[in-house]
């Protein structure tokens, strides 16, 4: 009776307009019941042409652009951008600025894995770490308005240095918030990190072996939560980061496997305590002058060519420009860690379960404005 | 490893491949036979002393006579990175895939045929990835001309 | 002094009619039970709304406690009016229905399981007197129009004509179907400990010592074990989190209710807030002594009767203990839903089959023995 029942594999669209696929990612499942055969990832419905665009503005003017690409995380880009550039031209950046931009960039670190933390829990159920995730956030976004007037898209290193120096008040709320969010890291973990039902929702689901996740070339959490030790803070050191003193963190398979959900989560908690770390050493050690070198109104590029990596909160975020001698790049190609992360969905998410996706999907973090561009 | 003792290594095993050692630029870079783009490429990712395991980019370049295809590779055991550029002839774009040897190609490639029109010969599904699948002509050409509509939807500026 | 519900309703029809010089004793027999049977009906399904609509301003008021904001808060005193504009909100919303629905079975679904979720409160006892309708198989009337929800559910899934309202309709009838056996068994725990099913009698059965005669202490461990197998297992029948699969909104959008809108949407939500009272209520009555305790209605010391509440005030502290009981245990789930995370479709029937139901039997082998031996 039950054989001669007719069952048939279905194919079900997640996404473009879903809730768990951040954004306006669509994923074509072939499911069988609850369980998937095979994902197909869909993406370009945010295209904006970026790398276009970049051929048409001058590279003073598209540093705002830069903001929209991974939009949680602006600062990191515009830093990117800003130093991809001066290695081009030679400008020499004042110490304060590289400093203040690290601070920046460190800062919105901590508000896009908070981010993170909070829409991963959303995924796995939990609606409050989405709530406690974006109170933190708040106060970071704050102590943003405060240093360069914009809470989403900030625009704040500049080429050549930053748009505005740190005033006391602000380093203050700085202070304020780090030693906040010590105490509130403990709070996550409680709620989220340590539950019974979360770790066994993500450990062991998900699974990206080491040499994997390096062929596909996944960088960030996603690398280092299969226990790859790559950080281009440490591996190719840049801006004052060689002076400070912080971790690569990896995961190491603590609830499950190597490189399963739960690790790349983890990883993603300890690199908040360490960018708290590396915010307490800047503020400690600011060094004192200008903060904005002296740069040309219309800034002109002979004919040259770099590839810049910085570390982004994803990944590694490589500019790549080609420059011909004007004021616009020939050529700017973006290395998004996003749409390298997620390449890899479709090799990993096989044979599970639709809720297994949401988690592997989330695990991996991708943010579409990046994915697109 | 410096730049310069990579391309040592290749030119010593692949001495037909390498065309040109450029480093008057901010990243210098090795011009590559086109044809031999996959040799090369499982040769960096194979020999011992290199091991470039992980390719972090794709870059299709439109120079109006001839397309660049760069390929920014690194090792994440030794740290040294590397900058390969394949020129290729502007009416007959054409290369060979390097997706069987990093599965990261995939997308890459995906996304430089997209944009730039250039195929990948051996790529498993060579589809558009950003824009729609009937979307004509390739933006990131020099000699793109952005479409008036598109399903009807204008394309003119408010 | 008045049997149940109905002899009061009755009571008071009676002396009403009687002011203005009518003679209600003339009225034939049947028709007076049922007018009194339709008022008592009429007055629970207000109650359910009542219910309903407090709880989702207190879900929404112990959601923000708990996330650290504020909550519905402006509209009347502590925001308690918020529901009467949702609700007004609601009524004048457009009511949808896909092109590619079946009408008529998109139409009947949420009937059905509001029906499912409404028809056990006739049986639930609010005091000794206050019952609407003194079933001597209530506990298996409540657990049957259960069921009836999973038909409703499956059709709003079906209906809908939209694959991840299909995924939330089978998910919930395999959730629900299995989550009965383990609910059952703890049933029976009691019924094997009391020797009966009418939930009157069950709770008169815990009167005694305070608080110390309610089943899960009186028939500790078994009944205190199964008091968790059936209040588990109650939560996953009323579909909250972690149990929250069939909606489970990260993955399958909003599952069955997906392409309601409006008021029949509404009408689910009512539901789901029937159904996680009467939970609530049954583990109250079958556990945790009903209307006995923690309030006393007699206190009695050195063997003697020093003080008892009459008739009137023995009914009021009857629902005072009943309806507090009950809205403590619905904040329990209210609670666990702000607090976890969801579980996954493998360990949902792998905890009612693997854990719960063997632990139901293990009660139920338990309280027999028990009951043998005693």
């Amino acid at each position: 009776m039950v054989q001669s029942l007719k069952t048939d594999e279905i194919l079900v669209n997640m996404g473009p307009q879903h809730p768990s696929t951040h954004g306006v990612l669509r994923c074509l499942l072939k499911t069988d019941g609850e369980w998937v055969r095979e994902v197909w990832p869909y993406i370009g419905y945010l295209h904006r042409c970026k790398e276009k665009i970049a051929e048409k503005v001058s590279y003073i003017q598209f540093m705002p652009y830069t903001d929209r690409l991974d939009y949680l995380a602006s600062a990191n880009n515009n830093l990117g951008w800003a130093m991809a550039v001066e290695r081009l031209t030679s400008i020499e950046v004042p110490e304060r600025a590289v400093w203040l931009r690290v601070l920046a960039a460190e800062l919105n670190r901590i508000a896009s894995h908070l981010l993170s933390y909070g829409t991963f829990g959303m995924e796995a159920g939990a609606f409050t770490p989405f709530f406690y995730g974006f109170r933190e956030r708040e106060t970071i976004v704050s102590i943003f308005d405060q240093l360069c007037g914009a809470r989403l898209t900030y625009h704040y290193a500049r080429i050549g240095g930053v748009m505005r120096d740190l005033s006391p008040e602000t380093a203050k709320a700085i202070r304020r918030f780090l030693d906040e969010m010590d105490r509130r890291w403990v709070e996550y973990n409680t709620l989220l990190s340590d539950n019974e039902i979360f770790v066994r929702r993500t450990a062991n689901v998900g699974v990206i072996p080491a040499d994997l996740a390096i062929a596909y070339g996944l960088t960030g959490p996603v690398l280092r939560g299969s226990g790859v030790a790559h950080d281009i803070r440490k591996a190719a050191p840049y801006a004052c980061y060689p002076k400070l003193d912080f971790k690569v963190c990896v995961g190491e398979g603590l609830k499950g496997t190597v490189g399963d959900c739960w690790d790349r989560y983890w990883v993603r908690m300890l690199e908040i305590r360490e960018s708290v770390k590396i915010c307490r050493q800047i503020l400690d050690g600011l060094p004192e002058g200008p903060y904005q070198a002296k740069v040309p109104r219309i800034l002109k590029v002979l004919a040259n060519e770099a590839y810049v990596r910085t570390e982004a909160p994803r990944g590694e975020l490589g500019f790549y420009i080609i420059s011909d001698g004007t004021d616009k790049p020939w050529r700017c190609r973006i290395r998004a860690p996003s749409f390298c992360n997620l390449s890899i969905l479709n090799r990993i998410a096989r044979n599970c379960l639709v809720a297994d996706v949401i988690m592997i999907l989330g695990s991996i973090d991708v943010v579409m404005g990046e994915v697109d561009r | 490893m410096e730049a310069k003792d990579i391309c040592e290594i290749l030119m010593r095993h692949l001495p037909d491949a390498v065309r040109e050692f450029c480093i008057d630029t901010a990243d210098p870079y090795l011009v590559i036979e086109p044809t031999c783009i996959s040799d090369v490429a499982a040769f960096l990712k194979n020999h011992p002393d290199l091991q470039f395991d992980m390719l972090q980019l794709i870059t299709g370049v439109d120079r109006c006579q001839s397309f660049e295809v760069v390929y920014h590779l690194t090792s994440l055991r030794f740290g040294h990175s590397v900058t390969l550029k394949a020129m290729i002839l502007h009416d007959r774009p054409r290369i060979a895939s390097i997706a069987d040897i990093y599965p990261a190609a995939d997308w890459h490639e995906r996304e430089t045929y997209d944009l730039l029109g250039i195929v990948f010969a051996g790529h498993p599904d060579l589809r558009r990835i950003l824009l729609p699948d009937d979307w004509e002509g390739h933006p990131l050409r020099k000699d793109y001309v952005a479409p008036e509509s598109y399903h009807g939807i204008s394309n003119a500026p408010q | 002094m008045p049997g149940t519900l109905t002899d009061i309703i009755n009571y008071v029809i009676q002396t009403a009619l009687g002011v203005v010089g009518l003679d209600y004793a003339r009225v034939p027999e049947m028709l007076r039970i049922g007018a009194a049977m339709l008022i008592a009906c009429g007055a629970m399904l207000g109650y359910v709304a009542v219910v309903a609509l407090f709880f989702g301003w207190a879900e929404r008021r112990v959601a923000g406690r708990i996330q650290a904001r504020q909550g519905p808060n402006i509209v009347g005193p502590f925001g308690l009016l918020q529901l009467i504009a949702d609700a007004i909100k609601i009524l004048v919303k457009e009511d949808i229905i896909p092109q590619t629905a079946h009408r008529f079975l998109f139409r009947l679904a949420p009937i059905l399981v509001f029906m499912g979720a409404f028809a056990p409160f006739v049986v639930l006892p609010f005091s000794e007197t206050l019952v609407v309708s003194n079933l001597s198989l209530g506990v298996y009337y409540a657990l049957s129009f259960a069921a009836l929800e999973v038909v409703g559910v499956i059709m709003a899934g079906w209906a809908s004509n939209n694959k991840w309202s299909l995924y939330g309709g089978m998910r919930l009838a395999a959730q629900m179907m299995s989550y009965e056996i383990p609910m059952g068994l703890a049933v029976l725990t009691v019924a094997v400990l009391s020797g009966h099913l009418n939930l009157r009698t069950i709770v008169l059965d815990q009167q005694g010592y305070w608080i110390f005669s309610w089943n899960v202490f009186r028939g500790f461990p078994w009944a205190f074990l199964a008091m968790f197998v059936f209040y588990l297992a109650g939560l996953a029948g009323s579909k909250r989190t972690p149990f929250d699969l069939p909606e489970a909104e990260s993955e399958i959008v909003a599952g069955y209710h997906t392409e309601y809108s409006g008021m029949r949407f509404v009408i689910f939500y009512l539901s789901e807030y029937a159904t996680m009272y009467v939970v609530s209520a049954l583990t109250a009555v079958l556990f945790l002594g009903g209307w006995h305790g923690p309030i006393p209605h007699v206190l009695a010391w050195d063997g003697q009767v020093h003080w008892e509440a009459g008739p009137v005030l023995s009914a009021l502290i009857g629902m005072v203990n009943m309806i507090g009981k009950s809205f403590f245990l619905m904040f329990v789930m209210l609670w666990f839903r702000w607090t976890y995370p969801r579980v996954r479709v493998d360990q949902i029937v792998y905890l009612c089959m693997k854990v719960l139901v063997p632990l139901g039997i293990i009660c139920l082998m338990g309280a027999s023995a028990w009951a043998l031996v005693w």
